[in-house]
């Protein structure tokens, strides 16, 4: 086997030096009765390997072979080439956790500058060195604020923030004591800032408001700030799609508390929906509560700048139950691609990619709208993603536009009832005009 | 031409370059030069439209970086060799399971209907995703011996977090959910921060002499009011309980759950299955023992196996095969727990760990064989060296102690820096907790006799140093790019960014 590299002589060797006649032996503490070979295939070469998972990747539609517009958390942005040759370097491939900071010094710098790209992307001063994915990043965002209001119970979460999200703190929050208030979005689409400011009251420690929301619209973060603030609450900014952040007015300076989210727009491949990027960012007043691990600045012993993970003693490893979260590996390698993908984007870039999204997706939305059968819902600004609405079953619609090659977007219906002829729809720099005629000209017949 | 002399600074000769001497990188900030791009975008081939009203947009991004492709490659790839990684050599952090990670998995994650797919596509246009994710369900089912598993864990601890949610909702089903879960003092940190989150209470339970669980302490804690046992098989001391269908039948006889850690399922995947032990529950870290690439810190990936009891209560969705053999997402499950994150999981780490799996196949009892007897045959290398507080049998790693060497001073936390100066990553140090100044070290399987002796040499070395010289022990490491690091010094002063010069 080519990843075993005791020779038979050495293994002779070995156990004799060890004291035992056979490998078997060294198993000995293990009852019979647990003991059990697998009945799985024959071991398979590299070129089976390659063959086999070849025909499998063959059977899935990607965004290579497709007009492709799915959105709803998961974006099909531009990544350099560079950026994903980067993460195969032995050095960030095959390193882990920096707990020992004079041979991980590159991780811990390169945590260093993705702390630092979030902070400028999210106008807030402090961010972890990631967490799982957007929605496990919106619950560590609520616990925190949890934390924070000594005793509270109860979070007030807008319902424009993503389906997947809300079942993800619904499914943490069930036995932890907590409530959850959910405030609907109003007819056009949009959290209504009077009714989130309604919903807070004196026992709740949070405010969440996702923009763009999960019907792609634009939402006001003061309005999210404005209900907690003076109240004894958090506001929380939740982020799905990242790439807006360097369009939209940054979090931090409309007076949100915390901002959280998906990063995996900001050089991350879908991966069919994972690995992602979770991030989580705040004010400098509250670090010492945030979950995940933190990479600070400090000197070696000859005084010359170092890395090194710090206020561990938040941690599992140290504060075991009583740690600000359970999370341990994160998502390190990603946190990589997206440092390396800012920096190469960087003032200029992200921006532009942000603008090109957003010009693209005005231009589809106009043409939607003028298709015979086909409205949008819903008029308020978005950036890249809309709702749209056709004469048909969304779902039957979408999967006849996939046969021919086509993936117009996401279904509502997968998520609530009630509008199974809605569905969202995202447009990225990455999708040509010619796609976007493509899929407004498919629609067209489909009417 | 200004540029290239920054570049130079502190950098002097080419042999310094080759060579790995000590060197400074500046922060990719620091790098920035107005005007300077490292992308291309094509041209906007549709009118240009800011239809956002003007108070919810930015007009810029101060203190972003402006650089070029040039200087990001050179920038990552500099702050690349400031990493020891696996590829150098051993890297026998105990727990973590750092083998060497096959790169065909990173070719074949990297396969467009992998990495360039969308999980909410039509499911007509999904089928080989879907039935990659069932192949694996299908695989761990196999090597675990227990009913079904989840892949949707992000990573090991979410698995815990998923694993105890279930047993908690089996037990809400019948009516009482119970209030605590009992955990031995060796157990991963993670573990009663999960049951903490699980709304539980967390009671921990006494290792005895041997280092394994006290079957009368467990017998005595282990009361209707207890939902679940979480142990790690083998113990972070890479000791297994050779009691454990004794430990299964208390906790079964009480009507509590046995959870198992699975992150040392390296030492005995393929040879014995969970499933034959009495296990109900049971989380994999498919970057340990299926190796897929720890990557710095992660992404992990959390999987967990449940017995036939706990089937209802999977996390949403579940991947199911048809009667006509087409694959299909089932959210259709009443008493689930709900999604623990977005989406399948961390599907890329599915494809590398099958592809793992697939290399070894039928043979795959050869990975805790070969990690078991490498560990082995450190233990016999250095237990005249170190001391071994408990001398039980050990599977995959061996805990030692700076017991000798403290008493000249030195600790395990400066063995570890030493370690460094041979060209190796240190051992995890100070972990488990019950033992004092442990030294937990896991060789795995892919290190041949040649490294191993050099790392039992280099320890053995350090010991005699410790005696003779303890000085150049404790000033360690003395070859790394940076000396000893200046840990309480960054807790007390926070500097966590870099911020724009004002």
């Amino acid at each position: 086997m080519k990843f075993l590299p005791v020779s038979d002589s050495d293994r002779t060797a070995m156990l004799q030096a060890i004291g035992v006649a056979r490998v078997e032996d060294l198993f000995r503490s293990l009852p019979r009765e647990v003991l059990g070979s697998p009945d799985l295939r024959p071991p398979m070469s590299e070129i089976e390997i390659r063959r086999s998972f070849g025909e499998l990747s063959r059977r899935t539609a990607g965004a290579r072979d497709t007009a492709f517009f799915l959105g709803a958390g998961l974006y099909h942005h531009y990544v350099s080439a560079i950026a994903d040759q980067m993460l195969y370097r032995s050095e960030w491939l095959t390193s882990y956790t920096p707990y020992q900071p004079e041979v991980s010094q590159g991780t811990l710098q390169s945590i260093f500058e993705f702390q630092t790209h979030i902070g400028l992307l999210t106008g807030l001063d402090v961010a972890n060195a990631s967490l799982y994915e957007g929605a496990s990043a919106l619950v560590e965002a609520l616990l925190m604020a949890e934390r924070l209001s000594r005793g509270r119970r109860r979070a007030v979460l807008s319902a424009g923030i993503h389906p997947e999200y809300r079942e993800t703190v619904r499914t943490y929050f069930a036995n932890l004591d907590l409530e959850i208030a959910e405030v609907p979005v109003g007819p056009d689409g949009a959290t209504e800032a009077q009714a989130l400011a309604a919903a807070v009251d004196d026992r709740t420690f949070a405010v969440a408001l996702q923009s763009p929301n999960f019907y792609g619209l634009v939402e006001d973060w003061k309005s999210a700030s404005a209900a907690a603030s003076g109240r004894g609450a958090q506001s929380i900014a939740v982020v799905a799609e990242a790439a807006s952040l360097a369009l939209l007015a940054p979090p931090g300076e409309a007076g949100i508390d915390i901002a959280c989210g998906e990063a995996q727009s900001l050089g991350v491949p879908m991966n069919n929906g994972g690995p992602l990027l979770g991030f989580l960012a705040c004010r400098t007043a509250h670090q010492r509560q945030i979950p995940g691990r933190l990479v600070g600045e400090t000197r070696d012993a000859e005084g010359r700048r170092a890395f090194c993970l710090t206020l561990s003693t938040r941690e599992q490893h140290i504060r075991r139950e009583k740690a600000t979260s359970n999370i341990c590996t994160n998502q390190g390698l990603m946190a990589l691609a997206a440092n390396v993908h800012m920096s190469l984007l960087g003032r200029r870039g992200l921006r532009e990619v942000a603008l090109q999204s957003h010009a693209k997706a005005e231009y589809l939305k106009e043409r939607i709208a003028g298709v015979p059968g086909y409205r949008i819902p819903y008029g308020g600004p978005t950036f890249n993603e809309f709702v749209v609405e056709g004469p048909e079953d969304a779902r039957s619609l979408l999967s006849r536009l996939a046969a021919r090659g086509i993936l117009g977007g996401v279904p509502l219906s997968r998520y609530e009832d009630g509008s199974p002829r809605r569905f969202v729809t995202a447009v990225t720099e990455m999708n040509t005009k010619e796609e976007m005629d493509r899929l407004v000209a498919a629609l067209g017949e489909a009417a | 031409m200004s540029l290239e002399i920054e570049e130079r600074k502190g950098e002097a000769s080419l042999g310094d370059r080759l060579h790995p001497e000590p060197r400074h990188e500046p922060l990719i900030f620091e790098r920035s030069g107005a005007g300077k791009v490292g992308y291309s975008l094509p041209p906007l081939d549709v009118p240009e439209r800011l239809a956002i009203p003007k108070d919810r947009t930015r007009a810029d991004i101060p203190g972003e970086t402006e650089v070029t492709e040039v200087e990001v490659a050179r920038h990552f790839t500099r702050l690349s060799r400031l990493n020891f990684s696996i590829d150098q050599g051993l890297y026998p952090l105990g727990s973590c399971t750092m083998k060497h990670n096959p790169r065909t998995n990173e070719e074949v994650a990297r396969l467009p209907g992998f990495a360039a797919s969308h999980p909410l596509a039509p499911e007509e246009v999904c089928q080989g995703t879907l039935e990659l994710a069932w192949r694996l369900e299908q695989a761990l089912i196999e090597l675990t011996g227990l009913a079904r598993v989840t892949l949707q864990p992000s990573a090991g601890a979410q698995g815990e977090l998923a694993g105890i949610l279930m047993v908690r909702a089996a037990l809400a089903k019948t009516g009482n959910p119970r209030r605590t879960v009992l955990i031995p003092d060796s157990a991963h940190g993670t573990n009663p921060a999960s049951a903490h989150f699980a709304g539980y209470k967390v009671r921990e339970l006494k290792s005895n002499a041997r280092g394994t669980l006290d079957l009368d302490v467990l017998q005595q804690a282990m009361t209707e009011e207890v939902a679940a046992l979480m142990l790690t098989v083998p113990n972070t001391l890479g000791i297994f309980e050779d009691r454990i269908r004794d430990i299964a039948e208390i906790v079964h006889a009480k009507g509590g759950f046995l959870y198992c850690d699975g992150a040392n399922f390296n030492s005995f995947v393929g040879v014995a299955k969970p499933g034959l032990m009495g296990i109900d529950v049971m989380h994999m870290n498919l970057h340990k023992t299926f190796s897929t690439p720890h990557g710095g810190g992660g992404p992990g990936s959390g999987p967990v196996a449940v017995v036939e009891r706990l089937v209802p209560f999977l996390p949403r969705p579940t991947v199911e095969r048809r009667a006509d053999g087409r694959f299909a997402l089932d959210f259709d499950r009443p008493d689930s727990i709900g999604r623990l994150r977005t989406f399948l999981g961390n599907y890329g780490m599915f494809v590398r760990a099958l592809a793992y799996i697939a290399a070894y196949g039928n043979r795959i009892g050869d990975v805790a064989r070969g990690a078991v007897l490498n560990a082995n045959y450190i233990r016999a290398g250095l237990q005249r060296d170190y001391h071994l507080k408990y001398d039980a049998p050990t599977l995959h790693e061996i805990v030692f102690s700076d017991k000798r060497q403290g008493e000249r001073g030195v600790h395990a936390i400066d063995i570890a820096k030493r370690l460094m100066d041979c060209g190796f990553h240190p051992p995890t140090i100070y972990f488990p907790l019950i033992v004092p100044g442990a030294l937990m070290i896991e060789p795995t399987e892919t290190e041949g006799k040649v490294g191993l002796d050099a790392f039992i040499a280099a320890m053995r070395s350090i010991a005699r140093e410790c005696e003779d010289d303890p000085e150049i022990v404790l000033r360690a490491p003395h070859t790394t790019p940076v000396r000893r690091v200046d840990e309480v010094a960054a807790a007390r002063n926070l500097v966590l960014r870099w911020r724009p010069p004002v």
